[in-house]
């Protein structure tokens, strides 16, 4: 048989080749195809014909699951006197694949400083706390099912009332005193006093293992990231909608010393309406490329839900929309949810009502399928009132 | 994935016609496999030829049309699981229901509720898509009686009913509008699938918690040479909802990965059934319809059924369909030209954006929130933010000039001072020289402009 025959012939049984490390260089290239593979061609596509036309054969049911070479690293908040609480170590993107290790955990936001600006719906929960940090974090925990609890140093912003970072960290002491939650530490979103911030706040909390937030491009990070390996913390590495944004800070503060189980990323949620769609490419994105293996990514993912605040539709007063009291919620919990679905792990949120509603669903993710009592709908066209 | 343009070459004649208006075939068999032009431009196939053409460039999940003429609705056409990967096509139909026992008055009141909702945002007009009748009297006449109502709506229709008897009388009134049949089930299929046939309509199959089942079901109905069906693999909600994600993702992977010919249908969701035996208030039950309705929007249902019809909870979900919808491929753009906020006249200060819509939105709604007066330049980047349109070259000198030019901001000003974007400072002497106006360089944030501007007066 001369070489191409007995290529055909290899080929018969096969329906695809891969080659390895293929490499070609030319000029031009002209290719000829001989008539037997021409006929192959055709004959594929009669075949395909034939089975489109044949009587249909129903296979068996199979439960569609995925094999998946990486996993999502498992990071632990809240450590000494604090109750911990663990995020991600997901090895499936779905519970019927594999069961999820850890529910979605909702962080209540609680201000150094009164914040006159909230919303009304949410200023309503908070208005006798609002001058205690401590408190409006007990009422978060106790009265609202806080998991945890973000503290926000806004008074340390110099255009806010410029508190000094010894002053962010006595507020955080005193909301260390009053809950035993995991807190997340955040500052008022100087890239200048934002590090020497977070550092006073770590060296406070330390061994209780908070979340500062957070390291981005735009700061220290190094700074960031020293005072979270000196005092045991972890680290959230914001990017802005950028994979790759997200892969290089990553890789820094790697670099510097942390490990996959010391960080948490924030991708960036934009608010339902402001472009929600942009967060919910790069949450898939970023989860599938953990669980593919892409070890720059495998670090749970936490989402800024309360930007959802920012919304026109959540907060303005305009009576053919309804009442603000409804759609601020609404909106709050479609943002949280929409993240959620996508891949994100920790919610930073501000109402009762939208935290509630989330975890009500973000709890059975960690229900195996099917094992859950089914709630009785076969006759629901005539049973269901209105 | 979507099939291959060397997939289609192979199959189309290959002669470089022309007649589609491609140069050749190979550049046709690109245009279809981006589903930018359609197979019926090649007249050289033989119908033999066209229909191999057809099932090879059918989406993974089927199209399914409800409806006639104008009014129409289509669900359904998608071909991957994640919207990155290429774009969802045809967005989730957002569905309200109206009982046949409601009294004339309230039934009328409520179809009038359904056909007037709408909201505008981004320039969109977003509205409800289909009227769903159901059959709660359980009675034939009534349901008879519902379709009679509902026969000039404005919308198209999807008729409920597990009664054969009852979907009958109600074909026969408006079995010619292409209405969906809601639905078969287990014990109805030989009925309901034979009214479908004679009626020429699609046809939900509602299975509730089993996949097994519904396969089997679909393959039954596949097999009577049924062609538009709708999924429904039950809304459990509660506890429930974990379970209902599982099987609306189960089915669309089968679908899209498997390509199993039993799922490849678009899937139905009915976030009502959150008000069964609910003892809650009326309006946490609106919140938490809306709330399953975001849920099964996220994870691929197709068509939804809610049963609350108050604007404040139709604005969320419509809004989160515009976005999930949106075609990732296409950049989101703004028109571009000269934007006014709060009172402007003659000493007002001149503000330079971009039109990515997400930049420029957010500049609106920070102007907005600190009733700032002032006008915006709107410069067209191709739908990119500044700090991207900076770094790829739109936002240059002599672009801004020519915006100037072009909106005759010049003629509304005494002023030759422009603010541009903090992000944008590296451009700011290049901008000077091309326009002759002095530029000042903002904050890197919008939000901070409202005090950025206080302080300037």
């Amino acid at each position: 048989m001369d070489k191409m025959t007995q290529l055909l012939k290899l080929l018969e049984n096969t329906k695809s080749i891969e080659i390895n490390e293929f490499r070609m260089d030319f000029d031009e290239l002209e290719l000829y195809l001989m008539p037997a593979i021409q006929q192959a061609v055709q004959k594929s596509v009669e075949t395909r014909k034939a089975i489109s036309q044949e009587a249909l054969v129903m296979e068996e049911f199979k439960v569609p699951i995925q094999d998946y070479p990486g996993q999502v690293a498992e990071v632990q908040l809240g450590k000494g006197t604090r109750k911990p609480v663990y995020l991600g170590g997901q090895q499936a993107l779905y519970r019927f694949e594999e069961a999820q290790p850890n529910p979605p955990v909702v962080t209540f936001d609680v201000f150094d400083i009164p914040m006159p600006g909230l919303p009304r719906p949410i200023r309503e929960h908070f208005e006798d706390v609002m001058e205690s940090p401590g408190e409006w974090a007990k009422k978060a925990v106790k009265e609202y099912g806080a998991n945890m609890v973000t503290m926000h140093l806004i008074g340390t912003g110099p255009k806010v009332m410029d508190k000094s970072p010894r002053e962010g960290a006595q507020a955080v002491e005193e909301v260390l005193q009053a809950v035993d939650v995991p807190l997340v530490i955040g500052a008022s979103g100087d890239p200048v006093k934002d590090p020497l911030v977070l550092e006073a706040a770590a060296e406070a909390a330390e061994g209780e293992r908070c979340l500062l937030a957070s390291a981005n491009l735009d700061l220290d990070y190094r700074k960031v990231a020293k005072a979270a390996m000196d005092y045991d913390h972890a680290v959230l590495s914001w990017s802005i909608i950028d994979v790759n944004m997200q892969k290089t800070l990553n890789r820094y503060l790697m670099k510097e010393g942390l490990t996959q189980t010391d960080i948490v990323m924030d991708p960036t949620t934009c608010a339902l309406g402001y472009g929600i769609e942009f967060s919910v490419d790069i949450m898939t994105r970023t989860r599938l490329a953990a669980l593919k293996g892409d070890t720059d990514l495998q670090m749970p993912m936490s989402s800024g839900t309360t930007n959802a605040w920012g919304s026109r539709e959540a907060w303005m007063k305009k009576d053919e929309w309804g009442p603000t009291d409804y759609r601020g919620p609404i909106w709050e919990i479609f943002t949280g949810l929409t993240m959620m679905l996508n891949g994100v792990d920790i919610f930073m949120m501000l109402h009762p009502t939208s935290v509630k509603l989330l975890r009500e669903i973000g709890e059975t993710f960690v229900n195996d399928y099917m094992t859950t009592p089914l709630p009785e709908i076969d006759n629901w066209i005539t049973q269901l009132e209105g | 994935m979507s099939v291959s343009a060397m997939d289609i070459y192979r199959l189309l004649p290959k002669t470089n016609c022309a007649k589609c208006g491609e140069a050749s075939c190979m550049a046709f068999a690109t245009k279809l496999s981006e589903k930018e032009m359609d197979l019926e431009l090649c007249t050289q196939l033989t119908p033999d030829e066209f229909d191999t053409l057809e099932d090879l460039l059918a989406p993974a999940v089927r199209e399914v049309i409800i409806g006639k003429g104008d009014k129409t609705v289509t669900i359904g056409g998608d071909e991957v699981l994640y919207r990155y990967e290429l774009s969802y096509y045809n967005p989730t139909a957002v569905v309200i229901d109206v009982s046949d026992d409601l009294p004339d008055n309230e039934f009328e009141e409520r179809v009038k509720t359904i056909e007037n909702a709408e909201f505008e945002r981004t320039g969109e007009i977003l509205t409800l898509d289909a009227i769903a009748v159901r059959n709660k009297s359980g009675d034939a006449a009534k349901f008879a009686a519902a379709a009679e109502k509902v026969k000039d709506a404005k919308y198209p229709l999807v008729l409920c009913s597990f009664d054969p008897a009852a979907m009958k009388s109600a074909l026969e009134i408006v079995g010619d509008q292409n209405p969906l049949i809601y639905g078969a089930t287990e014990n109805n299929i030989e009925e309901m699938a034979e009214l479908a046939l004679q009626y020429e309509c699609p046809l939900t199959l509602f299975v509730p918690g089993d996949l097994e089942k519904m396969k089997q079901l679909s393959h039954t109905l596949r097999a009577k040479g049924l062609k538009d069906i709708v999924l429904d693999p039950g809304t459990f909600t509660g506890e429930g909802i974990g379970d209902t994600l599982d099987n609306f993702v189960m089915i669309r992977r089968l679908a899209v990965e498997e390509r199993d010919d039993d799922f490849r249908f678009p899937i139905l969701g009915i976030p009502a059934l959150l008000r069964l035996n609910s003892d809650e208030d009326d309006v946490t039950k609106g919140i938490k319809e809306a709330t399953i309705a975001a849920t099964l929007m996220n994870k691929y249902a197709d068509m939804i059924i809610l049963n609350g019809s108050e604007i404040w909870e139709l604005i969320p979900v419509l809004t989160l369909r515009q976005g999930l919808y949106t075609d990732p491929r296409k950049p989101q753009a703004v028109d571009p030209g000269l934007y006014e906020f709060g009172e402007v006249d003659e000493n007002s200060p001149v503000l330079l954006t971009t039109n990515f819509s997400l930049t420029y939105y957010t500049v609106e709604g920070d102007l907005k929130s600190g009733k700032a007066n002032c006008y915006v330049l709107v410069l067209e980047t191709e739908g990119r933010a500044v700090d991207v349109s900076v770094a790829g070259g739109q936002f240059n000198g002599k672009a801004v000039a020519d915006l100037i030019k072009d909106t005759g901001i010049e003629d509304k000003v005494k002023t030759r001072k422009l603010i541009i974007p903090g992000l944008g400072a590296s451009v700011s002497g290049e901008i000077e020289d091309d326009t002759g106006w002095e530029v000042a360089v903002g904050p890197r944030d919008s939000s901070a402009v409202p005090d950025y501007l206080t302080k300037m007066e």
